[in-house]
């Protein structure tokens, strides 16, 4: 890969068709952020184990299991689906909108970063950020999500999990090359007849576009992933949720008003 | 504005016990403000009093609430003033985002602090002329109707469900705040001579804020039945019953004050008394499981 440069935008594809659900990303990254990880816990419904992304975890592999009645046929075996994911790093960022101290900012690679000396641990981003990505560390009362190995990027080298990455699911590189990849690869899937392929967050419907974008294999809800309809910013509801208190207001001050007037006899 | 049948996959904020009582006290803060405000402005000199305990009743409320956000932070609470200053380095400044409600909320209660104090000392020490002092607190209760109604927009200014799928919280907190404060405010002057006059005044505003809370909650609800997440509010139904009988009391002891009103004040002041202790605590009751509700809704 070329040099990693400064005031170019980065990102991930990540090519859910190829994950093997070996979780190798989930161990690099852990590894280099030295993330101690949750404690273990028996979730009982599915392999996965690791639950969600939070504080701890920041590449999370989805194991999307729907298991039918029938077995299928010959290279149409949809039961298993898995996806690593990870912080979206969009364009239009919920996280980034409603933070109140700034401490979310936009890179000099154009990924978002949470700075740990500015946050002081409000959790507005945790309530707007629309795919849960986001945790609360209660040790150092900070919000935490993947920086996408910003220390790595300054230094040249690219992401953990990418690098870790058996199969190339997780691709990195400039944003342009990727969304080349992408599309290569979407049409070779597409003249294969898997019509189900799809690319999650490659064009600017889905929060203006994700730095972190996916082929998935089914529609986004099944991956836990809002659709373009559903994909909508916290300040949507400014106007609105104003606007009710305004006529609230109003109405209250001209009740109270009504109520208190003055008496007509003393 | 356009409303999609709802689909969330965020995670909680886990804004518990001390956002709730945050949101409480916020709206007891800016309602018992409002309301200290409209007494002056609308009623005669012997509502004064009860103005000066609706001012008294503002201060404490308002400063309890930096107390209970700086404590929620946790571990950071020491950063709390990050709220109003960005310490991003080489990017210092002040932080102020109008589209962020905690952004400027927290400038507001900043703001209104001020005023809450200014008016609480001065209805104690009493120095400030009259016209001064009704420009003064007409300017405040701008701040206080922020104050008691910004932390519904705050949360339906989110992703969560329930919360980011309807336009109602913010003149629900509001409604309920006010409700909430003119019960408070009734509840302490009931045994004061000089400001028991305007007791059946402030239970009749408090009838009218209570039809509008009710009004609200219907909407609230209807917005989050199209949304298709009214599954989530049910479990939460026993602290709605709560919000709705302290609306209900609200409304009989409202009721019950026009009509002995109309009948030249002859109620007897003992029943007058018990109806109001009990139908105070049970509004107040209301307006925290009314927030409680909406609040766990979501986590």
């Amino acid at each position: 890969m070329a040099t990693i440069q400064a005031g170019e935008s980065y990102g991930f594809f990540t090519d859910t068709s190829v994950c093997i659900g070996c979780k190798a990303c989930e161990v690099a990254c852990k590894e280099w952020n030295q993330l101690q990880g949750d404690s273990p816990s028996f979730l009982a419904d599915s392999f996965d184990n690791t639950g969600t992304l939070d504080a701890q975890n920041w590449r999370h592999v989805k194991f999307i299991e729907h298991v039918p009645d029938q077995s299928a046929t010959t290279g149409n075996g949809t039961a298993w689906l898995m996806m690593s994911d990870v912080c979206k790093h969009c364009k239009q960022a919920s996280c980034m909108e409603v933070c109140p101290t700034g401490a979310i900012i936009r890179t000099e690679f154009n990924t978002v970063f949470i700075q740990q000396d500015v946050c002081n641990g409000c959790r507005n981003c945790i309530a707007a950020c629309p795919y849960g990505v986001i945790g609360m560390n209660s040790q150092t009362g900070t919000a935490h999500k993947c920086t996408l190995c910003y220390d790595r990027l300054q230094g040249g080298l690219e992401p953990a999990c990418a690098k870790a990455c058996p199969t190339q699911s997780i691709q990195f590189g400039p944003l342009a090359e990727l969304q080349k990849a992408a599309d290569v690869r979407l049409a070779a899937l597409h003249s294969q007849g898997v019509k189900q392929a799809q690319l999650y967050g490659r064009d600017d419907k889905v929060y203006g576009g994700l730095n972190a974008f996916f082929l998935l294999m089914d529609k986004p809800e099944t991956y836990g992933l809002p659709n373009a309809d559903n994909a909508g910013l916290p300040s949507r509801n400014d106007a609105g949720g104003y606007l009710a208190a305004l006529v609230t207001g109003v109405l209250a001050v001209v009740a109270g008003l009504v109520a208190f007037r003055r008496r007509v006899t003393g | 504005m356009v409303y999609l049948a709802a689909e969330h996959f965020a995670s909680p904020p886990q804004w518990t016990w001390y956002i709730l009582f945050y949101f409480f006290f916020a709206g007891i803060a800016g309602g018992s403000y409002v309301l200290g405000t409209l007494l002056r402005l609308s009623g005669d000199p012997r509502d004064e009093a009860a103005a000066r305990i609706a001012f008294y009743v503002a201060f404490p409320a308002t400063v309890i609430c930096p107390l209970l956000l700086t404590a929620d932070l946790g571990a950071s609470w020491w950063k709390f003033w990050h709220m109003l200053v960005d310490v991003t380095p080489g990017d210092t400044g002040l932080n102020f985002k109008y589209w962020s409600p905690m952004s400027v909320g927290a400038w507001a209660l900043l703001v209104f602090g001020f005023f809450a104090t200014v008016s609480a000392l001065d209805s104690w020490l009493r120095v400030v002329p009259m016209l001064l002092n009704r420009l003064f607190n007409i300017v405040g209760s701008v701040f206080g109707l922020f104050i008691a109604s910004y932390t519904g927009v705050l949360l339906s200014v989110s992703n969560q469900p329930v919360w980011s799928d309807t336009w109602a919280l913010g003149g629900l907190f509001l409604a309920s705040g006010l409700s909430g404060s003119a019960a408070l405010i009734a509840l302490l002057i009931r045994n004061r001579p000089e400001a028991s006059i305007s007791l059946g005044r402030l239970h009749q505003a408090d009838g009218y804020f209570s039809v509008l809370e009710l009004a609200l909650i219907i909407v609230f609800f209807i917005t989050i039945a199209v949304a298709g997440v009214l599954s989530r509010v049910l479990p939460w139904l026993p602290l709605w019953a709560i919000a709705v009988a302290g609306i209900a009391g609200s409304l009989v002891e409202a009721r019950g004050h026009t009509r002995m009103q109309a009948a030249g004040g002859s109620a007897t002041v003992a029943g007058v008394r018990l109806d109001t202790v009990v139908v105070s605590l049970l509004v107040l009751l209301g307006v925290l499981a009314m927030r409680a509700a909406v609040i766990f809704s979501a986590q």
